[in-house]
């Protein structure tokens, strides 16, 4: 750790030692605990938002995931990184609060209909950069508002893997689902999300 | 290939996953086809634009919060070892 840095560890375990910090944790000690939850609460915060678009839905997902993750720590065998534990937790918080929303709409087991995607309906150049011609609260709007629009199904998919960094194969693991599914969901999330782009992206008359 | 062919493999393209003769198939289609090329250049700037988009703040107070959930949650499991 740098001398400058202005939050010092509170564990005393180094940094990358994630391994030692679970296990730390699981035997009791909670600033190890701790350490964990400073390091992906932010994420966790985002992927809720992300997902429910609200942010009290948001705050309880994070809350009850870190919770969660602990009462359940003798469960985690190490298997998987420690995160996509946590997110996969996160995750289940998030789509049980879009369900209890739109109980008969949100599942990730539903087969997803075959069919094109409408590529072909919205082709047009968006010029050098969208991020240059938006300011920075319009464009994160913007984003927000596309999102949300988009399926859960999509959704979630497109933020783990592509938001999150997330592999096909973890993406896969977290949502219990294959990873022909996760690929094939995912090429229709970006497909989608850029359909919905163009509208406020296309060179000509943007609105 | 054709054009429904590149938006099969689109995803795989951009993430780098392709095989180096379906890649290279790929590229070539691209050269001759306009609506292609702006298919796989505005998915690629969507993708871009979710990446670099500015972090959701955690407000101090949600997280403040949390820390006195868990502060509670550490007490209560100590009482009971």
């Amino acid at each position: 750790m740098s001398a400058t840095d202005p939050k010092p560890l509170v564990s005393t375990i180094v940094r990358d030692d994630e391994g030692l910090l679970v296990s730390a944790a699981k035997g009791g000690d909670a600033t190890a605990f701790e350490e964990l939850v400073n390091r992906y609460e932010r994420k966790i915060f985002r992927l809720g938002m992300n997902i429910t678009q609200n942010r009290e839905d948001a705050e309880d997902v994070m809350q009850d995931a870190f919770l969660k993750a602990f009462r359940n720590l003798d469960n985690f065998q190490g298997d998987s990184r420690f995160y996509t534990w946590l997110v996969r937790i996160a995750v289940n918080e998030a789509l049980m609060k879009l369900r209890k929303r739109r109980p008969n709409q949100v599942s990730l087991d539903e087969p997803v209909k075959e069919g094109e995607d409408p590529v072909f309906r919205e082709i047009e150049d968006w010029g050098p950069s969208p991020e240059q011609r938006f300011a920075q609260t319009e464009l994160n709007q913007i984003l927000n508002q596309v999102i949300g629009e988009l399926e859960p199904i999509f959704r979630v998919v497109f933020l783990l893997r592509d938001v999150e960094g997330l592999s096909t194969e973890e993406s896969a693991q977290i949502l219990g689902i294959s990873v022909a599914a996760v690929k094939s969901r995912l090429l229709r999330a970006r497909l989608r999300l850029r359909m919905k782009l163009n509208k406020y992206f296309r060179r000509s008359e943007p609105q | 290939m054709n054009c429904k062919k590149v938006i099969l493999e689109l995803s795989s393209y951009l993430d780098g996953a392709l095989d180096s003769s379906i890649r290279l198939d790929l590229e070539q289609h691209l050269g001759r086809c306009e609506d292609c090329r702006l298919v796989v250049d505005t998915t690629r700037q969507t993708i871009q634009i979710f990446c670099n988009a500015e972090p959701v703040p955690l407000p101090e107070d949600v997280r403040t919060r949390l820390h006195q959930a868990l502060l509670a949650r550490f007490r209560q499991k100590t009482k009971t070892i």
